[in-house]
């Protein structure tokens, strides 16, 4: 049985990806559509490290590092966001926040 | 015969990274979505373990799992919630959400049925991953350091940004 090759590692990340792209488009939810774009980083960061794996280069290690610290920068500022917005328009509905300025 | 379990395990975490990413997306309770957040993140920093990634392994579990996601259920306490959980979940955007989803479906019958030689990626150049965290300290502090201390910049700027948004009055 040979090892596990590289293209399972993109097909599973990109499923991750599909996942989190639908999560994002259909969630009405502000904080779950946050959690999807998680999601997605993830997809990316699984990619990143496969190929690491599969070139033997520790740079796409380096990359996901980047690419962790977006996504804590990422759900800080969209979660100081979110609580700003349910203190001003009582509510956490991608689809209700609709106006740019109240 | 020795590569029988890796082999296990790398679809044993794929199974649990998909269901529990699933299962992320489609929980009405946001808190429940936080939770299987953890598992799907888990599950990837098994992944690593798998690609010889330790160092990554470790900070997605510190960082992702006890940053991230407690972060994230933090902001689900302070807002209430419990009015949205009882309201219509999912948008009117299934029809792009099946779009986007049919084009990896595609995608997936076209390479599958290319066969075998679709799937050859270059040949490793005789590098090494081990040992990792020295390794990837020798890349972060000497190839890359200037995106290293841009990505500090970018966390402080985070930060205070955050501060500044979820703060009450600005006067």
């Amino acid at each position: 049985m040979p090892p596990v090759p590289t293209a399972h590692y993109v097909f599973l990340s990109a499923a991750l990806f599909t996942i989190g792209i639908i999560g994002v488009l259909t969630r009405r939810n502000v904080v779950i559509i946050l959690i999807s774009i998680e999601l997605i980083l993830n997809a990316v960061n699984i990619n990143l490290v496969a190929f690491s794996y599969q070139l033997q280069s520790v740079n796409g290690q380096a990359f996901a590092i980047f690419v962790i610290v977006d996504a804590a920068a990422e759900a800080a500022v969209g979660l100081g966001i979110i609580i700003a917005l349910f203190r001003n328009k009582e509510t956490v509905n991608a689809d209700e926040i609709d106006l740019m300025k109240w | 015969m020795q590569t029988v379990l890796p082999n296990f395990f790398f679809y044993l975490l794929a199974a649990v990274i998909l269901i529990s990413a699933v299962l992320t997306i489609t929980r009405r309770n946001a808190v429940h979505s936080a939770i299987w957040l953890v598992v799907t993140l888990l599950g990837v920093a098994g992944l690593y373990l798998h690609l010889q990634a330790e160092f990554l392994a470790a900070v997605q579990v510190l960082v992702y799992i006890g940053g991230i996601t407690v972060l994230f259920l933090f902001v689900i306490m302070l807002v209430n919630l419990d009015e949205a959980a009882r309201q219509r979940q999912f948008n009117r955007q299934w029809a792009i959400a099946m779009g986007c989803a049919g084009v990896l479906l595609l995608e997936l019958v076209y390479f599958i049925s290319r066969g075998e030689q679709a799937f050859y990626f270059a040949e490793p150049a005789g590098g090494t991953l081990q040992p990792n965290t020295q390794l990837i300290a020798y890349a972060l502090y000497r190839d890359y350091l200037l995106p290293f201390e841009l990505a500090s910049l970018l966390l402080l700027v985070a930060m205070i940004g955050a501060v500044v948004m979820a703060k009450k009055d600005l006067s």
